[in-house]
């Protein structure tokens, strides 16, 4: 059973066990507008908690998505290349960016969870 | 401690043009552009874009300076500051022109038009001039300095700026202001529209056939209203607007060109008259009409950018070398191609179509193929068409 949850960088986090999923929120999709481009690391790729993992660009603007948790990367997401509105039309499901394996789960304890994440979105 | 230091300690918060209430009231969200409080967008660009491409969208353009010159000999003290012919155009003709430097660099550049015999300005005779939001302040200042003391500018702060720009906004317009179509391509007349004396061109920043409309602060609202109760018409941000006249070929002042770039290096040839190339009189001729006969050294061109990631302003041209040689001035995604396009400064050697130039943006090296302009065709309603 996967546990969702969430960054103030608006990135999610599905984690069941020591892997996880990541990708960005609804509220960072929509505050983006129309995505057009979608830079995901590959397989093999160390990512650092609170670090530039991937890059997402919008029509506007690009911009750094970053890793919530650290690990090392199982798989990005490859329908992002050919799809990138994936991001726009599915940001919390098929829109998603990378696979990685926990190198310190206890990192997720400063992750919020989606009420406290709406909660969050709110204030801004 | 003088007035002027305490004013520079103040920071200027951005102001509301007449249709503030009015797009926050459709939705739009709104950014700081220019000074003023504007929209970026409605429905996404993506969607505003597309729908400007194919019907009609409505563009706020209020930040922009509306000016009249009026008084003995404007037409001739125009053209101390202009490389346009102004004495040769007619009433109600409209020319793209540029504010010129002493070095031939560019302070701006604008659309003027002769005012026709009726207009709600009421200056027969004189001459009538949009100026970039971004740059009015200053050109006004360097038009008072360099104008005789018989010319007289008024700047229109009460007047609003509206675009109707897609290839069904003549259709939109024409049946609210009957007779609107007879207008052709940068040609410009008084219209009555939804009973508000209108000063109306037909002319625009999208490359599409289309119109801009000055219209008075107090009268803005209601002739948005009307112009968007037409089916082809939906109000389009300023996100759109930048993408739409990127795929069009024309250049942004303040990105695409500067103080630093001259008329022939921007590739903007065409705002050269011949009789003021031949004759002179204009800030920079003698630079200027040494460098069209001998070539720029940099030019102004689109290119099409390979892979999907958008290459933006500030990325570098590189040589075979690696140097740093040239920079792209815009650059994003183009809803109509669904590709990567750059408009960059590269050198003229490299500037046939065809050739393809090496990018650098944040280490990243990409390749730009140079592609005529426009992307997407021009389509003017040109007189005779």
């Amino acid at each position: 059973m996967a546990i969702i949850y969430f960054s103030k960088d608006h990135e999610w986090i599905s984690v069941d066990g020591t892997t996880a999923t990541v990708g960005i929120t609804d509220y960072a999709q929509s505050q983006l507008g129309d995505i057009v481009f979608a830079d995901v690391p590959s397989a093999g790729t160390k990512v650092e908690k609170g670090k530039e993992a991937a890059v997402v660009e919008s029509v506007k603007a690009a911009s750094d998505v970053y890793a919530p948790v650290s690990g090392e990367v199982t798989e990005g997401n490859a329908a992002l290349t050919e799809d990138p509105a994936l991001v726009n039309t599915a940001p919390e499901g098929e829109g998603w960016f990378f696979k990685l394996t926990l190198s310190n789960p206890s990192e997720l304890e400063g992750l919020m969870d989606e009420a406290a994440y709406k909660a969050f979105v709110d204030t801004l | 401690m003088t007035d002027t230091a305490t004013e520079d300690l103040i920071e200027t918060a951005p102001e509301a043009l007449p249709l503030d209430q009015w797009h926050r009231s459709r939705g739009a969200r709104m950014v700081e552009f220019a000074g003023y409080h504007m929209p970026i967008q409605y429905d996404g660009i993506m969607a505003e874009h597309l729908w400007t491409r194919e019907h009609a969208g409505l563009f706020d353009v209020s930040h922009m300076g509306q000016l009249i010159f009026t008084g003995e000999g404007v037409a001739e003290a125009l053209e101390t500051l202009l490389p346009a012919d102004i004495k040769g155009l007619g009433e109600g003709r409209q020319r793209y022109s540029l504010l010129l430097a002493e070095n031939g660099g560019i302070l701006d550049d604008l659309m003027v038009t002769r005012l026709a015999a009726a207009s709600p300005f009421d200056s027969e005779g004189g001459y009538y001039m949009v100026v970039n939001g971004a740059t009015k302040w200053d050109d006004i200042a360097h038009l008072r300095e360099h104008l005789d003391d018989d010319i007289t500018l008024s700047h229109l702060y009460e007047q609003a700026l509206l675009a109707l720009q897609g290839p069904e906004a003549v259709t939109a317009l024409a049946r609210l202001a009957p007779g609107v179509e007879a207008l052709t391509f940068m040609t410009a007349g008084a219209f009555t529209i939804a009973g508000i004396d209108c000063w109306v061109s037909r002319s625009g920043y999208t490359g599409e056939d289309g119109f801009e409309i000055s219209v008075p602060a107090e009268d803005a609202e209601k002739l948005a209203d009307a112009l968007c109760a037409e089916p082809e018409v939906k109000p389009i941000g300023l996100g759109a607007r930048d993408s739409l006249r990127l795929e069009a070929g024309l250049p942004l002042y303040g990105h695409d060109l500067d103080e630093e770039t001259t008329p022939v290096a921007a590739d903007l040839g065409f705002a050269l008259s011949k009789r003021r190339r031949e004759e002179g009189g204009f800030p920079g001729h003698d630079r200027i009409v040494l460098e069209r006969e001998n070539g720029p050294i940099l030019k102004r061109v689109m290119l099409v950018v390979e892979g999907r990631q958008p290459v933006r302003e500030g990325a570098a041209v590189l040589d075979a070398e690696g140097s740093e040689v040239g920079r792209v001035t815009s650059g994003g995604h183009s809803p109509s191609l669904g590709k990567a396009i750059a408009m960059a400064y590269v050198p003229a050697a490299s500037a046939a179509p065809g050739t393809s130039v090496t990018l650098n943006q944040r280490g990243k090296i990409f390749t730009g193929i140079v592609t005529p302009m426009p992307l997407v065709p021009h389509r003017y309603h040109r007189k005779g068409a």
